[in-house]
This record gives structure tokens, C-alpha cells and sequence, in this order.
């Protein structure tokens, strides 16, 4: 890309980061500094508002970019990304935004914890997001990097390394400085801009068309290569079993990952009731839906005015195909019109990156301060001031400062390993973390939800029964070793056919959380299970 | 649902739940896993005892107007679940299994599998609006009341704590 768009990009760049501070210093200045106000912005946000968020929290820069670029890559087969995506939140919106808005306060262990002995089962949850937390966020910093300098035209290892130590230093100053009222702010603004960028590249690419659908998917798959296949399934996952169970197995974690996410959890804490939960999820669906429809038409069109072979020219794994047909759209390259919405889309991209990894750092920082610290720290002394306001937790103000040096830490090690991973392809971290989210968060949740025999036993086996095999099956994986692309190409101890685990690791969660509470000595504690029944369908008690 | 239930954010304003902690759970939540829960001297505060305060749950959780919340709430979640959650499984398979059946044209450009993929978008706008259409009209004001009974059965029975405990110090 030539010198013009780094310029305007970059301006955008400064522009949004400028802006962002801004919100940081703004919310952060009435800042009151309790764990309310830290992880869930003071449960004052709007339903429209937290919409907002968790569309913003969720859209990835990969959404945008690498959606898009895989439907102009492949076509249809790009498409059964944006149906996971979208179809996972109607378990959302079915079995868990309100029974967790009702039932717990901060983290995913609240709801989990509620029921039984607290210290174990807080530990294993807490593990468990953080472990997502710390994969997903990985996924994102070597995305930005490569991002940027893909989009900037630095290809250099330095500007690489650089947006990883500014994406992750910017991340923690709006996580430890503005909590979550800034994370959602952020969020909010980036999801307004996501989706004006996204509505505005459809339309360029519709009047091109004159509005004919048809005739854009026609011209797609002609200038694709591939004729009429290239608008059906099978261009990417139409080879052999494995590729085909493969992708059954990431569909399954789309699907089912998404409610495990502790980020998009923590998301309901922040506004007053469960029914604003239920129209925060609706919001988000309909955002989420329209733009996904949406990375449908911009993949098409880029297959249809960039060309396929274009894109694949441009970037092997299809990230530039959108930056490419904003160009394109825009006039072409050189000319002003290509040149402003190049770098709008480059900034927007920037944004959407910069919002995620926000959202995750506090989630995840969260879990450190509220689950595993506070339950580590508990056996020395507890006992101790018992008759505090149980609303309040023992040091309120002390756990939101272990939460903001936990980001610190979170921060310092994503950047560590994000660095580390460099241009290694860490696409299947994405895959991973959905994937652990549905094998270990999501049973330990829906179980202690719905299940009136859950014990304290399932619980922990089913987090942890979920989470080993999901790691374990990813090391024996081909992505990991005894393939070409693999991350250690030269070895070879590749036992488990699929680059996902959720088709194995996610029953065996379930069947962990059930196996556990058949064989656990301990009786279901009706009492507790009442409580968190009516807790969890009423609000009553709620925070 | 305007009508029925005031907005959420000006039902914040003077939302009792918000410190209405001190009743049971909270004490529980907050106090360590696997250690006792800590005995609170009844000079020291004035609680409901926790039995007590767990019986209002039990209790409510055995009225008829909470199994009916429940029962309609499971009556719509299990089979929408189930449904779409098959729905989008066989749309995966099928899309990997069946290319053939999936690429079989339509119209013009528009074949099986475009359409599928669409429909997969549709139904869950639809199923998103039949949910909240649902809720809104058949779970949510009784919800609200059974919170209510919740929150005045516990307010009663502080009460009653606070009356023994003032009598004892007499």
C-alpha cells in the first residue's frame, strides 16, 4: 500500500487512540473505585447500550477481516462461519443471559460457585476463563500485529513487534484505569463505527450492482475461478473426512463456545435486571446479524470487483481482501475517494481490535482478582471479619486493586507471548478458545442451572474434564506439530486427527459434570438448589 | 410491556434489591468453601438465622406460582433449544456431507445451500423475537411478583430478628 494511506491511516489511528484516552480520563475521573464500579460499570448501562458492547465485544477484527476474506477465498464455505457465529447466541439468549444476570455478580464462578463448596469450584472456573481469556487474547495481539503491518505496508518485524507492545499497553491503561464503564464506552463506540463502516462498504458494493443481488453472486463466482462451486459448499472443507469432521467440530464450539466466553458473561452484569439482559442479547443479535449478512455481501463483492486470485495475491489467508475492495470502491488505488475509505477501514479494524482485547482483559482480570485470588487468599483468613457487609466483599477496595495489577500481568504476559508467537499462524486460537469455552465453561454453567443434583465434585470434574482433553487434543494436533503449517513443523507427535477438539472435548465435559455428581459422596443441597432456582428465574436477591 | 412493567432504568431508582444483600445469600457467598460458615454473634448483628431464610426459598420454589414461571419457561427454552440446536447441526453436516444436495440451483444464482444459509439467519431473528414475545407476556410480571414475595418474606423475617434481638437486650 503506498505512502497515502499509511499517512490517513495512521491519522485515524491517532484519532481513535486519542479518542479512547479520552473516554478513559472522562470515566475514570468519577471513578469511585469499588468492585461495581470496576467490573461492571455501576449496572447502570441501557439494554441499547450494553447491545452495543457485546456486539462490540464480540466482532473481532477476524469477523471483519478474515470472514470477509475467507467468503472471497472460498466462497460459500466462508459463509458457515457467519451462521456459527450468529446462531450461537440464541443459546445465549435462551439458557443464559438471564439466569446469569439473576444469579450472579461479577464472573462466570459466581453462578457456578453459588451451590457448592465455594473454594474448588472458584478455583477451576477461574482457571478455565482465564485460560480462555489468555487464548483468545493471544489470537487477537498477533492479529493486530499482523494486521497493522499488513495494512501499513510494514512488513518489518519491528512495526510488528511495536503494535503488539501498543495494542497491550493501550489495553491496560483503558482496563486498569477505566474499568468497565470505560471497556464499555470503548466498546460502544467501536461497534458504532464497525458497523457504519460495514454499512457503508454494502452499499457501495450493492449500487454497484444496481441492487441485484443475483448478479453480484453471478459475477462472484465467475471471476472466482471456480464457476458455480464457489457459491456452494466444499471449496475449503469438501476434502476428505477429516476436513469435514473438522469443521463439524468448529461449528459445534461456535455454537457452544459463545455462551461459555467470560467476557461476553460479564457483559449482563452491567445492566439492572435480567430483562434488560434478555434486550441487551437482542440488541446484540440484531447488530450481530446485520453484520454478519453484511461480511457476506463485502466477501462476495470482494470476490466480484478485486478477484479471487487478487486477494489470494495479496494475503495468502485472505485479512486484505476488504482493505482491497475498499480501494477498489473507493475509485481505486491512488485516487482520493480509495485512499479515505482505505484508511477508514484500516482505523475501523484497529478499533475493533483494540475494543476486544479490552473487554477480555477485564474479563479475565476479573477472574483473577474475584475467583483465584480472592479464594486462594481466603483459607489464611477467613474467619476474619465475618460481620462485614457481605454485599460488599471483604476488601472491596483491595481486590479492585489486585484486579487492575492483575491486567497489568495479563497484559505484560499477552504481549510476552504475542511476541513470541510472532508470525507463527495462530488462527486455531480462536477455534481453541471457543472451543475450551464450551468443553469447560459451558457444562459446570448450564449443570448448576438446570440440574438440581449437581454437586460440587461435577462441578470441578467438569471443568477440568472439559478443559485437559481440550488442551491435550490441541497439542497432539496437527497444529501443533507433523504438518507443514504446524507451529513446531520439524516434530512429529501428532496423535489427533482435527485442528479443533470441541467434537471430542466438549461431551466429555458433560460427561465429566455428570460422572462427578453420580459418584460424589456429598447430597445435593436442596436448599441451595431452591435458592438458586428462584434466584435464577425471578431476580429475587439479585445485585 | 411499557405499560405493564416501568422501565428498567426507572425501576433502578428506587430499586430495593440493590441492598437488600444482607439476607442469606450473601453471607454464604461471601464466606470461604470448605470452611464453616462463620457464626455471627447475635449481639453483633441481628440476622434471620440462615434456615430460615433458606425456607423462604424453599418455599417459594414449591408455590404454584413459581412452578408455573418455571414450567413456561422451560415449556418454550428446552424444545426451542433442542429445535434450533438440530436445525443448525444438520445445516452444518449437510453443508459438509451433502455438497451435492446443497449446490443444487434455485433461481439464477441462488441455490440450496444460499438459501439454507439464509433461512439459518432468519430463524434466529425469529426465534429471538418468539422469546422475548414470550417472556414478556407470559413470565415477566409474575417474576416480578414472586421477587417481591421473596424480598417481603426476608424483610419480615429481619424484622422479627431485629424485634428478638432488642427484646433480648432489654
Amino acid at each position: 500500500m503506498s505512502g497515502d494511506h499509511q499517512a490517513s491511516a495512521l491519522v485515524l489511528f491517532s484519532l481513535f487512540i486519542a479518542a479512547t484516552l479520552g473516554i478513559t480520563t472522562w470515566v475514570s475521573r468519577k471513578r469511585q473505585g469499588s468492585p461495581e464500579e470496576f467490573y461492571a460499570g455501576g449496572r447502570l448501562f441501557s439494554p441499547m447500550e450494553n447491545g452495543f458492547a457485546i456486539a462490540g465485544d464480540y466482532m473481532s477484527a477476524a469477523s471483519f477481516l478474515g470472514i470477509s476474506g475467507l467468503i472471497a477465498l472460498y466462497g460459500y464455505d466462508g459463509m458457515l462461519y457467519s451462521v456459527g457465529f450468529l446462531v450461537a447466541w440464541l443459546v445465549v439468549l435462551l439458557l443464559v443471559a438471564e439466569l446469569v444476570r439473576n444469579c450472579g455478580r461479577f464472573t462466570l464462578a459466581d453462578v457456578v460457585a453459588a451451590r457448592m463448596r465455594e473454594r474448588p469450584v472458584r478455583i477451576a472456573a477461574g482457571t478455565s476463563s482465564v485460560a480462555v481469556s489468555v487464548l483468545y487474547l493471544v489470537a487477537q495481539m498477533v492479529g493486530a500485529g499482523s494486521l497493522v503491518a499488513l495494512l501499513l505496508g510494514g512488513t518489518s518485524e519491528a512495526a510488528r513487534a511495536w503494535t503488539v507492545v501498543g495494542v497491550g499497553a493501550l489495553m491496560v491503561i483503558y482496563v486498569s484505569w477505566g474499568g468497565m464503564r470505560a471497556t464499555t464506552w470503548i466498546q460502544i463506540v467501536k461497534a458504532v463505527l464497525l458497523m457504519a463502516g460495514a454499512i457503508a462498504l454494502t452499499v457501495l458494493v450493492l449500487t454497484r450492482f444496481h441492487g441485484d443481488v443475483g448478479r453480484l453472486l453471478a459475477s462472484a463466482a465467475e471471476r472466482s475461478g471456480h464457476g458455480r462451486d464457489f457459491l456452494a459448499p466444499g471449496l475449503r472443507y469438501g476434502g476428505d473426512w477429516t476436513a469435514r469432521l473438522d469443521f463439524i467440530s468448529l461449528g459445534l464450539a461456535l455454537v457452544l463456545g459463545t455462551a461459555g466466553l467470560p467476557h461476553i458473561l460479564s457483559r449482563f452484569y452491567t445492566v439492572p435486571t435480567a430483562r434488560a439482559a434478555r434486550r441487551s442479547v437482542v440488541w446484540s443479535i440484531g447488530l450481530i446479524g446485520g453484520f454478519y449478512l453484511m461480511t457476506i455481501v463485502l466477501g462476495f463483492g470482494a470476490a466480484a470487483l478485486v478477484g479471487t486470485d487478487e486477494v489470494r495475491k495479496s494475503n495468502a489467508a485472505g485479512n486484505t481482501a476488504v482493505p482491497l475492495l475498499a480501494l477498489n470502491l473507493g475509485g481505486g488505488a491512488g485516487s482520493t475517494g480509495g485512499t479515505v475509505l482505505f484508511a477508514v477501514v484500516a482505523a475501523v479494524a484497529f478499533a475493533t481490535i483494540l475494543a476486544v482485547v479490552a473487554g477480555i482483559t477485564l474479563a479475565s482480570s476479573a477472574s483473577v482478582a474475584h475467583d483465584l485470588y480472592a479464594s486462594l487468599r481466603r483459607r489464611r483468613d477467613s474467619g476474619r471479619d465475618s460481620g462485614a457487609g457481605p454485599g460488599r466483599s471483604r476488601t472491596p477496595y483491595g481486590e479492585v486493586a489486585v484486579a487492575r495489577v492483575a491486567a497489568v500481568g495479563i497484559g505484560v504476559v499477552s504481549i510476552g507471548l504475542g511476541l513470541l508467537a510472532g508470525d507463527l499462524n495462530v488462527a486455531f486460537l480462536v477455534g481453541l478458545a471457543f472451543a475450551v469455552a464450551a468443553s469447560a465453561n459451558l457444562p459446570a454453567l448450564l449443570y448448576s442451572l438446570f440440574w438440581s443434583r449437581f454437586t460440587t465434585r461435577g462441578a470441578v470434574w467438569s471443568v477440568y474434564g472439559g478443559l485437559a482433553p481440550a488442551v491435550l487434543l490441541v497439542v497432539l494436533s496437527p497444529v501443533v506439530s507433523g504438518s507443514p503449517q504446524a507451529l513446531f513443523p520439524g516434530l512429529d507427535f501428532q496423535l489427533f486427527p482435527l485442528q479443533n477438539p470441541g467434537l471430542v472435548s466438549i461431551p466429555l465435559g458433560f460427561l465429566g459434570g455428570w460422572l462427578g455428581t453420580v459418584t460424589s459422596a456429598e447430597p445435593p443441597d436442596e436448599a441451595k438448589h431452591a435458592e438458586t432456582e428462584v434466584r435464577s428465574l425471578t431476580g429475587a436477591g439479585a445485585v | 410491556m411499557a405499560k405493564r412493567l416501568p422501565d428498567s432504568s426507572a425501576v433502578r431508582l428506587d430499586d430495593p434489591w440493590y441492598d437488600a444483600l444482607a439476607t442469606g445469600w450473601g453471607e454464604t457467598a461471601g464466606s470461604g468453601g470448605g470452611v464453616p460458615v462463620p457464626v455471627v454473634s447475635p449481639g453483633e448483628r441481628a440476622g434471620p438465622s440462615p434456615d430460615a431464610a433458606a425456607d423462604i426459598y424453599l418455599e417459594v420454589q414449591r408455590s404454584a406460582a413459581f412452578q408455573e414461571v418455571r414450567r413456561s419457561y422451560r415449556r418454550f427454552a428446552v424444545p426451542a433449544v433442542i429445535a434450533f440446536l438440530v436445525w443448525y447441526l444438520a445445516y452444518v453436516v449437510a453443508a459438509t456431507a451433502l455438497p451435492g444436495l446443497m449446490a443444487r440451483p434455485v433461481a439464477g444464482a441462488v441455490n440450496v445451500a444460499m438459501l439454507a444459509g439464509l433461512a439459518q439467519f432468519l430463524t434466529t431473528f425469529l426465534l429471538t423475537w418468539a422469546y422475548t414475545h414470550h417472556a414478556r407476556l407470559r413470565r415477566d410480571s409474575a417474576a416480578l411478583d414472586l421477587r417481591w414475595t421473596v424480598f417481603e418474606q426476608q424483610r419480615s423475617l429481619q424484622t422479627d430478628a431485629y424485634d428478638s434481638a432488642a427484646e433480648a437486650e432489654r
